[in-house]
């Protein structure tokens, strides 16, 4: 199967700081792919980075900017406007050949289609990433770029969330989110990226984290917690 | 940028409170400020007591001036109110009622009369240092402008009493003898005397006091111009260099609506960039969507837009009241249309590095108000380094740019529009430039 999205020797630097070092992945049609890792590791620069916001010191990615769909943790909303009018600014600003359509198929996806005349300012905050997310997927992309989607969401709306987006990756749609909740993680992804001061250290499924870390019983909180000391030891040892 | 527009216009439809805030507030400073600078300060309430006894005279040679009007001249340079006593006086200052009191003290005369002393007023004041300050300079000015009435009629009775006195005549004075020689008459008559004398030693006494008299009303007739001269020994005349005089009230338009077109379109323009970032649309907009230069323009050209129309609005609406030339209404055009881009590009720049609605608002109006201040001190008012260091903030901010381009296009005052529009643009892609990086970074 070919990659719908190539990540390739990507660095990035900010003055001294080196908030990347040299990360590759593909990513597949139709998954879901984690981006873990514990603060500062570098996954919301990998992200905006694949989302075209910020251009990297070194390497590539394989699609560009507009080819991407992007959520920031933040909605990215005008709260003065109404669901439908955020929705057909971005839909006529990617100058899609049919904007109503497109209009029309976000909200039936978001299932905010009776909200659809509300000003974004007095949606729920559930509500208000289901459209961050929809102004993403507003020009089809085949790859949609999440950071921390469901940081600010109570446990039903994450649920409504996570249905949505596998809706998506049902469609086809390969989607990399970043996350703290590792269990949503494993609930979630198909595979995990896991980051740590910049570094790639992890590519694989959920379950082979586990086998990586030796922690076969625990959640796979535990069994990051224990890859992530492995790996600092390891280093240490080298260094 | 049309869809980035039309969103904009949205948005501003729907923030009412803003928009009226941002149109009446600015509108009413320009107004005050206009109205502070048009307004000459009124005449200080002043209260006279005339100590002098009625009818009292200064005497000019044969004429006599009477006191009183000195006291008449002194009541027309300011808001007078009579009191009867010295302590009514003190105790009007007390209250507030007049803001000093001034006595012309019944020896006036005599002391006018007599060429040893120098006739002395009593001015009362009180209050704080700035209206120690008003007081002295408006009372100063008042009581010159009296000495100067009183001197001329001094100077018109010295003159009639010196035409009398060359020309002879019946000098209409009660009590003075009556068809008198002039000294210019005695001259030749006494030649014609003196032509049938027998030389010896009365006619040429005879000749010396003939002499004399030639003498003495040839001086006599200089005297005159001399008593003139006096008067008012240096008088001012006023010429202008460059441009047109421009008339206070005109100026005071335009400094108006210079002062309403920054706040509008500052303030518009920063906050509109501001919003992007505090709705954090910044960073979805400028992945390919809209450049960053495209979005910084969008913004420039909305607030300045807005901005020249409550500007124009301004300027005709004020314009029914003040006469404003109207076949110079294509470069108020020129004007307000340079002035408000470089106002949104300065507005830009704000709102790019402010990053919050909030700050940017804020900086945006801190700076305004000083910089339509600066532009208005006139040199020679400060000292020669303050004033170099405000005019070197004025030449980088476009208030003043803006101010004179205005101020050419309305009233034809210098310097030429030419120079100002052309600071006014260089200062837009300086800003510009500024706007630009300031957004370098979308987050």
């Amino acid at each position: 199967m070919s990659a719908v999205l190539s990540v390739h020797s990507l660095a990035k630097s900010f003055g001294e700081l080196e908030a990347l070092r040299d990360v590759s992945f593909d990513l597949q049609a139709g998954e879901t792919v984690a981006v873990v890792g514990p603060n500062g590791a570098g996954k919301t620069t990998l992200l905006s980075i694949i989302a075209g916001l910020q251009p990297p010191s070194a390497g590539s990615v394989s699609r560009s900017a507009r080819e991407v769909g992007w959520a920031p943790q933040q909605p990215a909303l005008y709260s003065k406007l109404s669901v439908a009018e955020n929705l057909e600014l971005f839909a006529r600003l990617e100058k899609l050949a049919d904007p109503a359509r497109a209009v029309r198929e976000m909200l039936e996806q978001t299932g905010l289609g009776e909200r659809a005349d509300e000003p974004v300012g007095r949606l729920s905050g559930g509500n208000r990433q289901r459209v961050n997310v929809a102004l993403g997927l507003i020009a089809d992309p085949p790859v949609l770029a999440l950071d921390e989607p469901s940081a600010s969401l109570d446990p039903a709306q994450r649920e409504r969330l996570w249905a949505f987006i596998a809706g998506l990756t049902a469609a086809g749609t390969a989607v990399v989110f970043s996350t703290h909740h590792v269990g949503e993680a494993q609930r979630h992804a198909d595979r995990l990226l896991v980051l740590d001061d910049g570094r790639l250290l992890f590519d694989g499924s959920p379950a082979q984290l586990k086998g990586a870390s030796g922690v076969q019983e625990g959640d796979l909180e535990d069994a990051l917690v224990r890859f992530l000391e492995q790996a600092a030891t390891a280093a240490g040892a080298a260094g | 940028m049309r869809w980035l527009l039309r969103k904009d216009l949205l948005i501003l439809r729907r923030s009412r409170l803003l928009v009226a805030l941002l149109i009446v507030y600015p509108v009413a400073i320009a107004l005050l400020i206009g109205f502070a600078i048009s307004r000459s300060p009124s005449r200080p309430h002043v209260a006279i007591v005339d100590e002098t006894p009625p009818g009292a005279s200064v005497k000019v040679g044969s004429q006599r001036v009477a006191v009183g009007q000195y006291a008449q001249q002194l009541f027309s340079q300011v808001q007078s109110v009579r009191v009867a006593t010295r302590s009514q006086a003190i105790a009007k200052v007390k209250s507030g009622e007049v803001i000093a009191a001034v006595v012309i003290p019944q020896n006036i005369a005599a002391r006018l009369s007599s060429v040893t002393e120098q006739a002395q007023l009593e001015v009362l004041y009180n209050g704080d240092a700035l209206e120690q300050s008003l007081v002295q300079s408006s009372l100063d000015s008042a009581i010159a402008q009296a000495n100067l009435g009183f001197s001329e009629q001094i100077q018109q009775a010295a003159a009639k009493a010196i035409a009398a006195l060359l020309d002879g005549g019946n000098s209409g004075i009660l009590g003075a003898p009556e068809d008198l020689i002039g000294l210019n008459q005695i001259s030749p008559t006494l030649k014609r005397i003196v032509a049938h004398q027998p030389r010896g030693h009365e006619r040429s006494e005879l000749e010396r006091i003939e002499a004399f008299a030639g003498f003495a009303a040839e001086n006599l007739t200089a005297s005159k111009q001399v008593l003139s001269t006096i008067s008012q020994p240096i008088k001012a005349r006023s010429s202008l260099l460059k441009g047109r005089r421009t008339p206070l009230n005109t100026f005071a338009v335009v400094v108006a609506v210079s002062v309403s077109l920054m706040f509008v379109c500052v303030l518009l323009a920063a906050g509109g960039v501001a919003l992007e970032r505090e709705e954090r649309a910044l960073g979805r907009l400028v992945r390919g969507l809209v450049s960053r230069e495209a979005l910084l323009v969008e913004k420039g050209l909305l607030a300045a837009g807005c901005s020249f129309v409550v500007a124009l609005a301004m300027l005709a609406g004020v314009g029914a009241f003040v006469s404003l030339d109207w076949g110079r209404s294509g470069l108020w055009l020129v004007a307000l249309a340079f002035g408000s881009i470089a106002f949104g590009a300065l507005g830009v720049a704000i709102g790019a590095l402010a990053r919050e609605v909030r700050a940017a608002s804020l900086l945006a109006f801190l700076l305004s108000l000083p910089l339509a201040f600066l532009a208005l001190v006139p040199s020679g008012s400060v000292s020669s380094g303050f004033y170099d260091a405000i005019r070197t903030v004025s030449f980088v901010f476009p208030f003043k740019a803006a101010l004179q381009a205005l101020d050419a296009a309305v009233n034809g005052a210098s310097p030429s529009i030419g120079g100002s529009l052309a600071h006014l643009a260089g200062l837009t892609l300086l800003f510009g430039a500024l706007a630009r990086a300031g957004l370098r970074r979308a987050d």
